[in-house]
């Protein structure tokens, strides 16, 4: 088991799928996507298995030289932070594809093809363990994503796309000037692990996390930098959509963890206040925003700008409970907002509209779909018993710590996401149905009740029996915060939440090299 | 000063080249018009002898006809990498000018006479021979630009081509002959010397400095010596456009490297100032200008100059920075130039035979729905496009990397900041072709919507610049370390 690639395996396996697409018949398309995602996720799946919970190490290392001079590195790993959001990507990328199924009419080929591009692209941003190599993913997925947007979005797709673009391209180069300012300072060497490692001096600091701030918040996307989200959410295909909320926003929360964080301790802790001030706008901005929407997806969208909020506020407050509840919720959040916009997606094939007024009174002609979307809608604004509640329980403990006005001002997000999220549902599965709709209004189908009943057990099986993932990424959490190089931060307490309680790891012991990093 | 064996042996290619092109125009006129594809296939043949004979030439550093001429690595790297993209332009040309009925044996002489002008370029050791080589290459483009007689944009681009070519050529000239005054020499060796000796203080050497800038600026296209090089571009064969945008600013930019760091090396403190400011200029107008051309040719001419650009990034920091990050600066310029040899020469290939009604299609609107008409050739014009924009996984991802690391390395993070927001904005332009294809629908019927003039040659040489873009996007060490073995060194 030492030696076998999982996770060259689940990065390029996609891309046999993409190139695939184009050979067989446009029809048969569909199923080479449908083949390669669910095989791709059986293949993850033994991951989950596999992993180590009790090492903060990389776990399946792969190494192999890839540019000589300088020395970048083919090198791939995953620890408990990486590793929720790989699982995560592989589970939902087999739904993107069902509800796309009849969604997609004109070029399948192609539009399957950049589905499994972007997998492709995403696990290998998960999964990197060297710098330029992350780069080289994170770039790769602009073009098929553009695509995806572009060529199958709504009526104003062309803007959408090419904000989405350039906002985030705009936001990523500087990260490459940050990249190779660190590999000057910090010896040489493209390495995650060993950069992390290193110290570098203040102010370096503070203009790294600054290039990485433009390109990771752009991402997230933090206020004021989210303006590309609602056009790019409204526009998308479904499938686009959860791609977009569920796996590409936790890519730049997933840079802070990876790289801020453990880079640059100075910088963080000099800019926390900053950085949770941000994050506070954006969870009351957000739920304010989504306040207003008469349009479903662009509702979604700005929850989205305030979920991710409390993701960024759970970095930021640099505590155990924080993170955890941060990983958490980014994980929560591509379940439920995933499971949203598939539910938009499934009523807009059926009326053609996403407004809010068009689509009014499903509970009655759709009792199935009503019932899933409520439950989706129920995990959104925390509800306990589902997912999201335990990510933004953790997070608000996490903050409680920190400040406790901090938390107060937070906390009005969760209220408000009540009142925009049970308002809608007010109108969408109670109100007067819309004659003129009536009559297309089938239930779910076969597939589509497919498509959504996985994604509700998660959100039940997380909001009840979180602690199994949680106990995954304890060991990473708890060496991100007291691992060698993370003197300014003041750690908190060990967590005493029932929920996150039962793995008690000693997982300070600092790696002393990538290449000793276990395998198992 | 008399002739050895060793001389010729030393010029071996260029004599197989001109031997070749001397036998295309004799033959030109005694072969029926059918036949006449004989000639491209001759003119292949001569390259790839000359392929060979360069690549036994690579290590040494030999010196022939009393240091006229030397053969290093450095010469033998743009020496392979013009035949390559000459070779690839031959083939498109067999396309392009049936497309075009443009049935004149002497296009091939003439590229084959440019050749060795660029060949000598790169390979003069004197600014007298660099000289003599920059005339032939200018020359016979002169000539090539205006070969669509009937079209008066062509004709325009070949009298607007030769005049400020001609008038840099002065400029040139001028400024070799203040060098020659201060050295008493026009070899590259021994002015180094000279101006090692009398210190950089002297204004005349300051002059000479910028009028050689100038003079070469206007054959690299960098700004403000950029003027001629959207009308030309446009207006000329696109099969010349393509060898002009390719294979004339790698010469351009061998010759450049080796005057300003063998024989001006002394000097690299003033001319990296001198740089700076106009790879600024060229990185602001050429990517801003891009950004409203309605024509593809225009749009990629100032694409060109902005690549350009870019290149000099790996100039200047090579020049205000000795030793080993100098050998990275200029070993990035030789990387950046050949890989944007490969994808501006694909893109050009496919507008060439991108035609509606027996035209080629330059506006970008033509490209309305091209995804869906010619899945393949859009594709491929998005590979390259994407390329352009410098997003990996690609080669062109790979040639900013090198010349963004040798900046930061240069202690010039400022510079690669203002690139990189530079490389953001092309992305613009660039992404704006791939809208137009994969997300427009065409205009007008059928007939009149452009489509692929596929034939095996150039299905060829779409195969290699896709190739090239990928393979060295994906595995760029071997070409890297050529470049690095190849790079002059700044004494």
């Amino acid at each position: 088991m030492t030696s076998f690639p999982w996770l060259s395996l689940i990065v390029f396996f996609p891309l046999i799928g993409a190139v695939l697409c184009f050979l067989v018949k446009a029809e048969s398309s569909r199923w080479v996507a449908l083949g390669f995602t669910v095989g791709n996720f059986l293949f993850s799946l033994p991951l989950w298995w596999l992993f180590d919970s009790s090492t903060a190490a990389m776990q399946f290392v792969e190494q192999a030289s890839w540019i000589n001079s300088p020395p970048v590195r083919y090198s791939l790993g995953m620890d408990g932070i990486s590793f929720p959001l790989v699982l995560m990507t592989t589970f939902l990328m087999p739904f993107c594809v069902t509800v796309s199924w009849t969604a997609i009419e004109k070029r399948v080929p192609l539009f399957m093809s950049m589905l499994l591009v972007m997998e492709t692209a995403m696990l290998g941003v998960f999964v990197a363990l060297d710098f330029i190599l992350f780069y080289v993913f994170w770039e790769a997925m602009l073009i098929p994503m553009y695509l995806l947007i572009g060529v199958w979005g709504g009526p104003n797709r062309l803007y959408a796309a090419i904000k989405f673009f350039l906002y985030t391209l705009a936001g990523s180069v500087l990260l490459l000037v940050a990249i190779l300012a660190l590999y000057f300072q910090g010896g040489h060497t493209f390495d995650i692990l060993e950069l992390s490692r290193g110290t570098y001096g203040a102010t370096l600091q503070m203009w790294l996390f600054l290039a990485f701030f433009a390109a990771f918040a752009v991402k997230v996307p933090m206020f004021p930098f989210h303006t590309w989200l609602p056009d790019a959410h409204v526009e998308a295909p479904t499938a686009g959509s959860v791609i977009l909320a569920s796996v590409l926003l936790k890519m730049g929360t997933y840079g802070f963890l990876r790289f801020t964080l453990p880079m640059l301790p100075d910088a963080t802790a000099a800019f926390t206040k900053p950085m949770i001030a941000l994050s506070i706008v954006a969870i009351i901005y957000g739920a304010y925003m989504a306040l207003a929407q008469t349009d479903i997806k662009k509702l979604i969208a700005y929850s989205s700008v305030s979920h991710m909020g409390f993701v960024t506020l759970g970095i930021f407050v640099l505590n155990i409970q924080g993170i955890e509840g941060a990983v958490m919720q980014m994980v929560n959040h591509g379940i439920t907002t995933g499971g949203l916009f598939l539910c938009v997606g499934i009523i807009y094939e059926r009326t053609h509209s996403r407004q809010i007024a068009d689509n009014t009174g499903l509970a009655g002609p759709m009792p199935r779909y009503a019932l899933f979307l409520m439950i989706f809608a129920l995990s959104s604004l925390g509800l306990p018993g589902t997912n999201s509640f335990v990510g933004e329980f953790l997070v608000l403990a996490g903050t409680f710590v920190w400040s406790q006005f901090a938390t107060a001002l937070a906390a009005l997000g969760v209220i408000l996401a009540a009142a925009y999220i049970l308002w809608l549902m007010q109108r969408v599965v109670f109100g007067t149905p819309a004659a003129a709709h009536r009559a297309h209004l089938l239930d779910l189908n076969a597939r589509e009740t497919a498509t959504l009943v996985p994604l509700i057990v998660l959100v039940f099986v997380l909001g009840i029996f979180p602690n199994p993932l949680l106990s995954r990424m304890h060991a990473s959490v708890t060496h991100l915060l007291n691992g060698p190089k993370a003197p300014a931060y003041a750690t908190a307490p060990s967590p005493t939440l029932p929920v996150a309680a039962t793995t008690t790891v000693a997982a300070t012991q600092p790696i002393s090299s990538s290449e000793q990093a276990a395998t198992r | 000063m008399s002739i050895s064996l060793q001389d010729l042996l030393a010029i071996l290619p260029e004599l197989i080249v001109i031997g070749a092109a001397c036998l295309v125009l004799a033959l030109d006129p005694i072969l029926e018009t059918a036949k006449k594809d004989l000639l491209a296939w001759l003119t292949l043949g001569a390259l790839a002898m000359c392929i060979g004979v360069t690549s036994s030439q690579m290590t040494g550093h030999t010196y022939a006809f009393s240091n006229m001429v030397i053969l290093d690595a450095y010469a033998a790297f743009w020496k392979l990498l013009l035949y390559l993209v000459t070779g690839l332009t031959v083939l498109l040309s067999l396309a392009y000018l049936k497309a075009e009925r443009l049935r004149i044996g002497e296009y091939y002489g003439f590229i084959l006479l440019a050749l060795a002008g660029m060949m000598v370029m790169v390979s003069g050791a004197d600014l007298l021979t660099i000289y003599l080589g920059t005339e032939l290459m200018s020359l016979s483009l002169y000539v090539m630009a205006g070969l669509k007689r009937t079209e008066a944009r062509s004709l325009e681009a070949s009298a607007k081509y030769f005049v400020l070519g001609a008038f840099s050529s002065g400029i040139l000239l001028y400024g070799i002959s203040l060098l020659y005054g201060l050295a008493g020499s026009t070899s590259l060796s021994v002015i180094a010397e000279a101006i090692t000796m009398q210190g950089t203080s002297n204004p005349i050497l300051s002059l000479a400095l910028v009028l050689l800038a100038v003079g070469f600026g206007f054959k690299l296209a960098v700004v403000p010596f950029h003027m001629w090089t959207p009308d030309v571009y446009q207006g000329s064969p696109t099969s010349v456009t393509a060898f002009m945008a390719v294979a004339s600013k790698a010469a351009s930019f061998g010759a450049f490297l080796r005057v300003f760091v063998e024989g001006l090396g002394a000097a690299s403190a003033d001319w990296s100032v001198l740089f700076t400011i106009i790879c600024l200029a060229t990185l602001a107008l050429g990517n801003l200008v891009a950004i409203v051309q309605t024509s593809i040719k225009r749009m990629l001419a100032y694409s060109s100059i902005a690549h350009a650009g870019y290149a000099l990034i790996g100039v200047v920091v090579a020049g205000g920075h000795r030793g080993d990050g100098a050998g990275g600066g200029f070993a990035s310029v030789l990387l950046y130039i050949a890989i944007y040899s490969f994808m501006t020469l694909g893109a050009f290939a496919l507008i060439g035979m991108l035609r509606k009604e027996g035209q080629e299609s330059e506006n970008i609107e033509d490209y309305a729905g091209l995804a869906k008409r010619e899945p393949l050739a859009a594709f491929f014009m998005l590979v390259f496009l994407v390329s352009l924009a410098g997003i990996p996984p690609t080669a062109g991802f790979i040639g900013k990397f090198y010349i963004f690391m040798a900046a930061v390395n240069g202690g010039m993070t400022w510079l690669a900041v203002v690139a990189v927001v530079f490389a953001a904005i092309s992305a613009f332009y660039y992404l704006r072709i791939v809208m137009v294809m994969y997300m427009r629908e065409p205009e007008g019927t059928v007939a009149s919507q452009s489509r692929l003039e596929t034939s095996p040659a150039l299905s060829f040489v779409l195969a290699c610049a896709l190739a090239g873009v990928v393979l060295l996007g994906l595995f760029p060490n071997g070409l890297w370390s050529l470049a690095t073995h190849a790079a002059p060194l700044l004494k």
